[in-house]
């Protein structure tokens, strides 16, 4: 009985998975010739205004850096604005601020703390520009970030513009499994740019029209993922999200796996609980890809790497206490004889190993975008072996709050 | 604002191609399969054929060989076979009727080894000693007695160990039954006409059959002996060393 539903699970989920790598190969092959027209520079044709709003809640050590990197990007500085908004930090984040104090270019406000929306609000109301993007407080922009992003507002039906996001200087074994993972995320954004579902606009380094804010309204709490609530908002309303997969952002990424699993189990809870608020958009026909693959794809991969997992260890646990019946009754198993008569060869066998191939080609895809050339490296290997283990725990985490409604929090 | 379409086409050929790749993943673990039972049942056919020349043998008293027919390696390629079966049992249906027949045509095989190796045994007087075992489904104690069973054949060459499923449909293994009063209690051990019910370990079993001590010993006869004619080897080396 429970070989049978697991079986049936397994093969669900392997359906879904294929069917999901395959959609995005065929994406990419039919929208290859696209990628290579835009990566053509081009230039700009004007230099609209553009404010960025820094929001800061205990970030010192990273802010001067942040802030030094917005002073160096090419861009005219009678057109660029800083905000930073510091969201009542306890930490020495003032006093690094205070060096900028007298910076023509960068105005710096401070109120109570009251979240990452809040501070967002707070430095939008002094927004006067064309545009205006965001920029977390961890995270660093190449001078030549800006001009890619505005680009794609030459056209002007455009009302965001995301970046590609890259792991500032990994080192970690956490760090370098992200390093493939953010990888994987600019192939993916770049993919969902080309089906017209983006469904977050990153908080490092978003650019958008002004106008978006007046039409549609402020930042939202929204479960503490306030960049995926926005998105989503701008998706209903069918603003239009491009992606410009050669503006990198640096972004610092958590270095423990302690502090990974409660970043993480705060995107997870937001995706679910945002879902949840937007369900109306699964599987509506008025808001095309978004509805049909993304979103769909997205809760059918939480619920099946879950299930996934208990099937795997509860074989496992069954193999070894197997084991162990067999050391008990019989001793040691010394010897060791290879038959090819005794390899398995199941269909879900098979199906795995194609799977598992299918996202290899992917990241070689993937890194060949980002970096130019595919080279093999560590990164790869911690990735396909142990970030699908550590996944589901903070999945199930986020899903169980999600059920009780339980507080998920920053840190 | 933008109008967003579907490309329904897309979404159906990406469904053509994950369907075209679980079709061809379960084609190709079928092909396998197949592969699998042919190969049991090419080498039940050798076996069959085996025993059916060592019958012809007995039948022809007068000319029976001892040395040829006790000889025979018979039993041990059995006993491969046997894991062989249980493999494609685990791995495809059990009640799949593919399996069910090389499974019970084994038993037949078996039972007739038996009958044969008995006959060789009082004629020739041989030292051949014998375990039938009846095993069943949803039997937690018969998977720990197959494995003591497993083990003691790769330790004792000589010893032949046939296997039965109980609740098999074969009529030759009701008769086997009701011959010897074996009860529906598993695991059950037939040896010298003594039945054993419950687990028995591995040292039950070497106290029950004296002659797998005897094999023992004689066992570790022959490796001191291996191992007096490797300690005197090296001395011989070493001389060759100085001398160069």
């Amino acid at each position: 009985m429970f070989n049978d539903i697991s079986q049936t699970i397994i093969y669900i989920s392997l359906f879904f998975s294929l069917y999901f790598e395959v959609f995005l190969l065929i994406t990419y092959f039919e929208k290859r010739p696209l990628l290579r027209q835009e990566s053509i520079q081009q230039d700009l044709a004007r230099f609209p205004t553009v404010t960025v709003i820094v929001p800061c809640f205990n970030e010192e050590t990273t802010i001067p850096k942040t802030i030094f990197s917005l002073l160096r990007l090419d861009y005219p500085k009678d057109k660029l604005d800083i905000i930073i908004v510091d969201d009542g930090s306890v930490d020495g984040t003032l006093r690094a601020l205070h060096r900028f104090k007298n910076n023509s270019r960068v105005r710096v406000y401070s109120k109570p703390n009251g979240g990452k929306h809040t501070a967002l609000n707070y430095g939008l109301q002094y927004v006067e520009s064309e545009l205006v993007g965001c920029l977390d407080a961890d995270s660093f922009v190449e001078p030549g970030t800006l001009k890619t992003i505005l680009k794609y507002f030459n056209d002007s039906e455009t009302m965001a513009v995301t970046p590609a996001v890259r792991v500032y200087k990994p080192r970690t074994v956490i760090e370098l499994i992200q390093k493939v993972e953010y990888t994987w995320g600019i192939f993916y954004r770049k993919m969902l740019h080309f089906l017209g579902a983006i469904f977050v606009t990153p908080g490092p380094f978003t650019i958008y029209r002004t106008e978006v804010f007046r039409k549609i309204g402020d930042y939202r709490h929204a479960h503490l993922t306030e960049d995926l609530e926005l998105a989503l908002r701008m998706q209903t309303n069918r603003l239009k999200i491009v992606n410009a997969h050669n503006a990198y952002v640096h972004t610092v990424v958590p270095k423990t796996l302690r502090s990974l699993y409660k970043q993480r189990l705060r995107w997870t809870y937001g995706f679910l609980n945002n879902s949840l608020d937007y369900k109306f958009l699964i599987f509506n026909k008025r808001y095309g890809n978004i509805g049909f693959y993304v979103l769909p794809m997205a809760i059918i991969s939480i619920f099946s790497s879950i299930l996934l997992l208990l099937i795997l260890t509860s074989t496992n646990i069954a193999r070894a206490y197997d084991g162990l019946i067999k050391f008990i009754t019989v001793g040691p198993d010394l010897g060791f004889s290879f038959d090819w008569f005794f390899v398995h060869t199941s269909p879900s066998l098979f199906l795995t190993v194609f799977s598992v191939g299918l996202i290899v080609s992917i990241l070689v895809l993937a890194r060949r975008m980002t970096e130019g050339r595919f080279h093999f490296s560590l990164d790869l290997f911690y990735f396909l072996f142990l970030y699908g283990l550590i996944v589901p725990f903070w999945i199930s985490h986020a899903l169980f709050n999600t059920v009780f409604s339980r507080k998920t929090t920053w840190r | 604002m933008t109008m967003q379409t579907i490309d329904w086409k897309k979404y159906i050929f990406v469904l053509f191609i994950t369907a075209a790749i679980f079709f061809t993943a379960i084609s190709f673990s079928t092909y396998l399969s197949n592969k699998r039972v042919e190969e049991i049942r090419s080498v039940q056919e050798q076996i069959s054929l085996d025993i059916l020349s060592s019958e012809v043998q007995t039948a022809l008293l007068e000319q029976f060989s001892c040395k040829d027919v006790s000889g025979t390696a018979l039993s041990r390629e059995l006993g491969a076979l046997g894991e062989k079966l249980s493999f494609a049992e685990e791995s495809r249906n059990a009640d799949d009727p593919e399996v069910l027949t090389l499974k019970k045509t084994y038993s037949l095989l078996e039972i007739k080894d038996y009958l044969l190796m008995n006959r060789v045994r009082e004629k020739c007087g041989t030292q051949n000693v014998f375990i039938v075992y009846f095993y069943g489904k949803d039997c937690d104690e018969c998977r720990r007695q197959g494995l003591v069973l497993t083990k003691l054949r790769e330790d004792y060459p000589e010893l032949r160990v046939y296997s039965f499923d109980y609740n098999l449909d074969v009529a030759a293994i009701a008769t086997l039954v009701s011959i010897n009063k074996i009860e529906n209690t598993l695991p059950a051990l037939l040896i010298d006409e003594n039945v054993y019910y419950d687990f028995q370990s591995i040292e039950n079993i070497e106290e029950i059959i004296p002659q797998l001590k005897v094999w023992k010993e004689q066992k570790e006869k022959e490796k001191q002996a291996i191992e007096a004619n490797v300690e005197s080897a090296p001395e011989v080396n070493g001389q060759q060393e100085i001398a160069q």
